[in-house]
Parts: C-alpha cells; sequence; structure tokens
C-alpha cells in the first residue's frame, strides 16, 4: 500500500527530511539531528507538519447538547468564540476512543481537531451518534483544510512576521483560545509544552506559508522531536498511552474527564462503576540506559508498565509514562526491565519539562 | 561519507580493523549510525566475554531506538571503549572512529572473510529496495 502524503511532502524532501512511515503517512522523523530540533523548540522555535491530523466541523442546532453527551470533558465549559476544550471520547465500556480538541466557533458551529491514525473511525461514530442523538447535525471532515504548528518561545512573533494582518486578533488569545482570521484559524494550542499556535488553513495554501515561515528564521521540526517534546511535557500519545482498553482515569486524563456534573455522557456509567486502580506516573531513570514503551516495571505494590519512554534531551536523562498500581507514590524508587537487566526509577511528578525549563 | 576501504564490514552494520597484533576493533557504520539518528547510550560487552560469531554483545540506542551490535566473528572481548560512556554521540558524529569494543579473534580466517567497503555498499544499497 503507497503511503499517504501531506501537501508539505514536497518540502519536506527539499528541506532533507529523513521521511519514515507513520501509521500509514510518508512523514519527515527530523531533518538531521532530532536533538538539535528538540533544543531548537524549547529555546526559540520551530515548524511540524500536522497536516496528517483531521479537522472536523461538526454543525447544526443542538450541536453543543451533542458534544456535551459525545465527550468526557464539558463542551459547556466554552463559551466564547474561539474557547479550546481538550477532550477524550469515550466507548460506553469506557476506553478512549481518541483524544482530540473541540473549539467553539458558534452555538451551531464546534470544530474538532482529531488525530490521524483515528480519524476514519472517530467520523465513523460522531456521525453514528450523530444519527441516533442529534439527527439534524452535519459532521464534515475538512480534507480542504491543513495545518501547522509553530512552536517555542518565538513563535507567535514568527507568525506576526508571515501574517502580520494576524497580528491584531491573535495577540490576546489565551491558552488554548483561538482566533478565525478569515483564510487562517489560529490558535493558541500546541503538543510541545512551549508557546506557539497551530494554524489551520487551506491546503493550496500550506506550502507557501511553510516556505515563508522558513523564509523568516524557522526551521522544520520532524515528528521525532515532536515526540521528545510533547513526552517531556507531560502530553499523551494516542495509541501507545491509552487506547479503547484503557480507562481515561489510568491514563493521566482525570482532569478533563468531568463526572461531577449531572450531565450523561458516553462512558460515564463504566468509568463509575470501574475505579481506577492504576495510574499515570513519572519516572526517572536513576541507571544507564533508555526507558522504552511496555517495558516492565516492578514496585513493591505489583507491576506496571511504561507507555512512552525516551531519552529527554532538555534533562538529559532517560524519562518516562508509566501505568502503575494506585498505591505507588512519587518519590518511590522502583525497578524497570530492561533487556536482561532490572534497573532503578524514580517516580516523579510529570511534566518534565515546559516552558524551556527542565521541571524535575 | 564513503565506507573506509582499509575495513571490513558485516551485514548487520558493524565495522571491524584487523590491527597489527591480530586483535579486531569494532564498531557501527556510517550507514547504521544514521538510520538510527542522534546516539544517546552505548553498553558494551564486558571485557573477558566469550563471543560466538553473530552473538548479541553490544547495544546501541538512539533517542528513537535500540539496537544489537553483534560479534562480528568469535573471539573474546578484550576492550570497551569507555568514552562512549559519557559521549555516545561520537558515533554520530565520527563513526570509524568511536570504536565500541575490540576482541581477539579465535580464527583470523573469520575476518579476512568478511566483506570489503565495496560488497557491503552493494548489501546497503539492496536493503534499501
Amino acid at each position: 500500500m503507497s503511503l499517504k502524503q501531506t501537501p508539505l511532502n514536497a518540502a519536506h524532501r527539499a528541506m532533507g527530511a529523513k521521511m519514515v512511515d507513520f501509521g500509514g503517512w510518508d512523514m519527515p522523523v527530523n531533518y538531521g539531528s532530532q536533538i538539535d530540533e528538540h533544543h531548537q523548540v524549547r529555546n526559540d522555535c520551530g515548524m511540524f507538519d500536522v497536516c496528517h491530523m483531521r479537522v472536523v466541523d461538526a454543525k447544526g442546532a443542538g450541536v453543543r447538547a451533542f458534544l456535551r453527551y459525545l465527550l468526557a470533558n464539558n463542551a459547556d465549559k466554552i463559551t466564547l468564540p474561539g474557547k479550546a476544550l481538550y477532550s477524550a471520547m469515550l466507548r460506553p465500556e469506557g476506553g478512549v476512543i481518541d483524544d482530540l480538541i473541540i473549539y467553539f466557533m458558534t452555538e451551531e458551529w464546534f470544530r474538532i481537531v482529531v488525530n490521524a491514525g483515528t480519524a476514519d473511525k472517530d467520523i465513523a461514530w460522531m456521525k453514528q451518534q450523530a444519527v441516533a442523538h442529534a439527527p439534524g447535525l452535519t459532521i464534515t471532515s475538512r480534507d480542504d483544510l491543513a495545518m501547522v504548528a509553530i512552536q517555542g518561545p518565538n513563535a507567535r512573533a514568527k507568525v506576526w512576521q508571515v501574517l502580520p494582518q494576524t497580528k491584531a486578533a491573535t495577540e490576546g488569545l489565551v491558552n488554548f483560545q483561538a482566533a478565525d482570521c478569515g483564510t487562517y484559524y489560529i490558535a493558541r494550542t500546541g503538543y510541545t509544552g512551549e508557546d506557539g499556535f497551530e494554524v489551520m488553513l487551506p491546503k493550496t495554501q500550506v506550502e507557501a506559508f511553510w516556505y515563508a515561515l522558513n523564509k523568516v528564521g524557522v526551521p522544520p521540526i520532524g515528528l521525532g522531536a515532536r515526540d521528545t517534546l510533547r513526552l517531556e511535557a507531560g502530553m499523551n500519545l494516542y495509541g501507545q498511552d491509552m487506547d479503547e482498553t484503557i480507562n481515561p482515569l489510568e491514563a493521566g486524563m482525570a482532569w478533563t474527564v468531568d463526572l461531577k456534573s449531572e450531565r450523561d455522557f458516553i462512558g460515564k456509567a463504566a468509568l463509575l462503576a470501574n475505579p481506577p486502580a492504576r495510574k499515570l506516573v513519572g519516572l526517572v531513570l536513576l541507571d544507564r540506559g533508555v526507558l522504552r514503551g511496555h517495558q516492565k516495571v516492578v514496585t513493591r505494590q505489583g507491576e506496571g508498565e511504561i507507555t512512552s519512554g525516551t531519552f529527554s534531551p532538555t534533562l538529559e536523562k532517560s524519562i518516562a509514562l508509566a501505568r502503575v498500581p494506585n498505591a505507588v507514590q512519587i518519590g518511590d524508587t522502583v525497578q524497570v526491565v530492561i533487556r536482561d537487566k532490572m534497573l532503578a526509577a524514580q517516580v516523579v511528578k510529570y511534566p518534565f519539562a515546559r516552558n524551556g525549563k527542565g521541571l524535575l | 561519507m564513503s565506507n573506509p576501504t582499509n575495513l571490513k564490514y558485516a551485514a548487520s552494520h558493524e565495522w571491524v580493523r584487523a590491527e597489527a597484533d591480530g586483535t579486531i576493533t569494532v564498531g557501527i557504520t556510517q550507514h547504521a549510525q544514521e538510520l538510527l539518528g542522534d546516539m544517546v547510550f552505548v553498553e558494551a560487552p564486558t571485557v573477558g566475554r566469550k563471543l560466538k560469531a553473530k552473538e548479541e554483545c553490544a547495544v546501541v540506542e538512539s533517542v528513537k531506538a535500540a539496537a544489537d551490535v553483534y560479534a562480528p566473528v568469535a573471539g573474546e572481548v578484550i576492550a570497551a571503549n569507555s568514552e562512549l560512556d559519557s559521549s555516545p554521540e561520537a558515533i554520530n558524529s565520527d563513526p570509524y572512529g568511536a570504536w565500541i569494543f575490540k576482541m581477539k579473534p579465535d580464527n583470523a580466517a573469520d575476518v579476512a572473510a568478511m566483506m570489503d567497503a565495496a560488497a557491503y555498499q552493494t548489501h546497503v544499497d539492496s536493503e534499501a529496495h
């Protein structure tokens, strides 16, 4: 099967990217040194091709009530145009179908940004639920839109250099807020733990935008650094830290699951019936080596598993997210089975790094 | 970077330098380091360990992935490069200088029978397709 390409594929190749198969997409893993790209984002700024992610528009009367039922977080929390909300979308059994961001556009229009690998099943699920609960709604995959993330302490200033006409509308944005600037929909969101924007724009214009950013000194950053940045920032990766078999409360997502309000939502009853027995914690390796996904964690309270592990360029140590028994405490020393050895790691609070700095 | 012609190569992407005293020095090739990316950890074999040919004996880890390093021939480990403990990135910047371990081969003919630079390049090209 041939790999899917984003509209920036030729640009990546022209910029010297090493391309890899990322869930069926032909994507840049790095353009040289992944570690240099990581520091570039923490210290200055860089741009990411996130065109493989999918923008979905849900429109019609009753769209808010529909999302209130569809999602684990409460759509009622966003009432101002442009406000964004991170949420899980759950199976009735409580597992995570996807994690996504919704944007309030109008009372009859919410925008939803979902992961690349889950987009088709997400849309099918949304449509199926809409048929049953809100038949008047339209769920539209915006395949005409592209998305670029510009991240780092200088990211916003660089975007304004390229798109000065959007500055007035976007300089007052707080975190998790977006502005509709006509051709561009600009959100102060990201997946790196740094300041920055995610810009949605017509596919036909994305290559010119990408080169214009590069011209003002924004280098491209590959998926390799995207993963180390998000892991340092303590952000989950769908398919790795959680999936349809995982309770979001066992994936560090309790802050996004609204069990307090009266409203019902898909998966709520299952979550209430099955209190979490495990939790997601941070690990820092004390011995030499590198933590990786699926390594076994041995604690006094029972076994756990690393869900995401890597080498942290900011901390210059190996870090991980791990799902462990509830009784494990911050500060505990645990053992990680790496090949034929048991290596010591400390349980820590995450995020590990944000806004240019290590947090341990 | 082309592969030095004074070295021998294994299909599993180790290079071997035959020293005048009959020992060999082992590292990983330019192609291997490029596939792995930024190196962050090297676990060299213990000195004195007896290895069979093609036995897993060391691990190199980049940010991205861990990869096994295999004994190119049978023999005994006589040295490990401890400088890589603190600077594993030397494998990226100087793959043919940053050796990982040294061995005393059981049989010198095993080394002579390994691929030369041209044969290794053909092997790399064939893996790319």
